[in-house]
């Protein structure tokens, strides 16, 4: 595969690798807070909107303190999007029952919800896309295991992501092969589909059968061990104190029309 | 020092498709000893390979590594005296930085944290590789990445070292840096190669592979100045040889 490829697939790991204040908060401090963010940000009501705006700031913060592009990120969270879209796409239909008024336009409860759903969704995708970027799957695996997940679990989920790259980079390589031999006329090249997907998951199984043997071979053993793992500081339980503390007060009260009615007073 | 010492009796293997891939091999290869094995495409050296560490157990015979017969209780103690060099190196190279991939092993190994960075930093410094500590592995280029391979390997600090055609895709002066590492190293080492030059430089002796059995062994000049047996099993005399006083190389 084409080093361009790679880059974009090593990315995740190299922005893993950097060094900056978010980088530095223990991996699992880090996987506490942003659970708690995912279970705030799940547990409103299916037609609130305005409330979860300023839970924007959680992964705003995690991008901009861990220098993590943005543009790369939102590439990376509108690849799963057609899920959310799918998910929420028969609400507008379903639910015609108006819900607000803004002006004089009646919003139904159905588009309520389907901003809701996609809300909720850039929320805890992006959160969840910039802690992978800001800690390495590695360090969050290992995290994750100390943490009481089951090891098998952890390993699973560490072996994943790697093997998502090797089927990835396989993947382009045959995709390539097959346009430089592609003469033949595009509605053809659907029949070839299906034998390249058979093809390419017999490939990575026996890629991916040839890096566990390597694992295996510099004694493996199913624990993901971790050069100098870090130690727990002050800062990281400040880090989880904090962050839950906004989440908390940014569930019960509705920070967005809070802050709003604010500025309408001090503007009068 | 025996515990350098690799024996194979009487391997054979099977796929479990019925291909016979190994037919009977058996050797000895003291302390020491720089090794190749050479043979045709789908002549069993890769099977053979794969046998030395048990990644492969062998359908009948058996695999001894300084004294130890191989077998999956006694797999792991094996795997920490084999160092084995992929013949790709990016199936070896899984890590995000090159430092990791190289503690890797002794990470599994359980040493101290200390002896962990001491020994993967002199591994990397060993192949001329300590600049890259930091760097993520798939950016290396195929020298590169191919020495970073075997620091891996080396900081596990194994007795033999088993290499999967360790000279492919280099460029010449990544292959020549590579032939000074391996006279350099004092492990015993078995390589196969379709590299015939650099086994007259690197190796004393050679086994031919065909058709999953040895069909030929000796003192690398002897074997490989043979050229109806070299060319009987689908490989050449070395182009060097032709050069080179019959005595030895220079």
């Amino acid at each position: 595969m084409g080093l361009g490829g790679w880059m974009e697939v090593g990315r995740m790991d190299e922005l893993g690798q950097m060094d900056s204040p978010v980088h530095r908060v223990h991996a699992q401090a880090k996987t506490v807070t942003t659970g708690l963010f995912i279970i705030s940000v799940m547990s409103f009501s299916r037609y609130e909107v305005s409330a979860l705006t300023p839970f924007f700031l959680y992964p705003l913060m995690l991008m901009s303190l861990g220098r993590i592009p943005p543009g790369y990120l939102f590439r990376k969270v509108l690849v799963a999007a057609p899920f959310a879209v799918a998910v929420g796409l028969f609400n507008p239909f379903f639910d015609q029952q108006p819900a607000v008024a803004i002006g004089t336009l009646a919003v139904s409860g159905g588009w309520l919800s389907f901003a809701s759903i996609l809300l909720r969704f850039a929320l805890t995708v992006s959160a969840a896309l910039a802690l992978v970027a800001c800690t390495g799957m590695h360090r969050l695996c290992a995290g994750l295991e100390r943490m009481g997940l089951p090891r098998i679990l952890a390993v699973q989920l560490l072996f994943l992501y790697r093997y998502l790259f090797v089927v990835g980079a396989e993947g382009s390589r045959m995709v390539r092969g097959v346009e430089l031999r592609a003469a033949l006329p595009r509605a053809l090249r659907f029949r070839v589909y299906g034998s390249l997907v058979g093809n390419l998951l017999l490939r990575s199984m026996a890629r991916a059968d040839r890096i566990y043997r390597a694992m295996q071979a510099r004694g493996f053993d199913g624990a993901i061990r971790v050069l100098r793992p870090a130690r727990l500081r002050w800062a990281d339980l400040a880090f989880v104190c904090g962050w839950a503390a906004f989440f908390a007060a940014a569930r019960f009260w509705n920070l967005a029309v809070l802050f709003g009615g604010l500025l309408m007073k001090g503007a009068s | 020092m025996s515990h350098h010492v690799v024996e194979v009796r009487n391997l054979c293997f099977a796929y479990p498709d019925g291909t016979e891939a190994l037919k009977g091999v058996s050797f000895r290869i003291a302390h020491g000893l720089a090794v190749a094995l050479v043979g045709a495409n789908g002549a069993g050296k890769s099977t053979l390979l794969q046998h030395l560490n048990g990644a492969l157990m062998p359908t009948r015979g058996e695999v001894a590594v300084g004294g130890t017969v191989l077998t999956r209780e006694t797999a792991a103690a094996v795997r920490r005296a084999v160092g084995m060099v992929f013949q790709d190196p990016d199936d070896q190279l899984f890590m995000p930085t090159v430092f990791e991939d190289v503690a890797f092993g002794p990470l599994n190994a359980g040493l101290p944290p200390d002896e962990v960075e001491r020994r993967a930093a002199a591994a990397l410094e060993r192949v001329g590789m300590g600049h890259l500590r930091n760097r993520p592995p798939y950016k290396l280029s195929a020298g590169e990445k191919r020495s970073v391979a075997i620091a891996t390997v080396l900081a596990m600090s194994p007795d033999v070292l088993v290499m999967d055609e360790p000279s492919s895709n280099l460029d010449p002066r990544g292959r020549r840096r590579l032939i000074g590492l391996l006279r350099s190293f004092e492990h015993t080492r078995i390589i196969a190669t379709h590299d015939l030059e650099l086994v007259v430089e690197v190796c004393s002796h050679v086994f031919v592979l065909d058709g999953g059995a040895i069909v030929a062994e000796g003192p690398t000049l002897t074997v490989l100045n043979d050229e109806a047996l070299m060319l009987a099993h689908g490989l050449e005399c070395p182009h060097i040889l032709r050069h080179l006083h019959p005595h030895g190389p220079a």
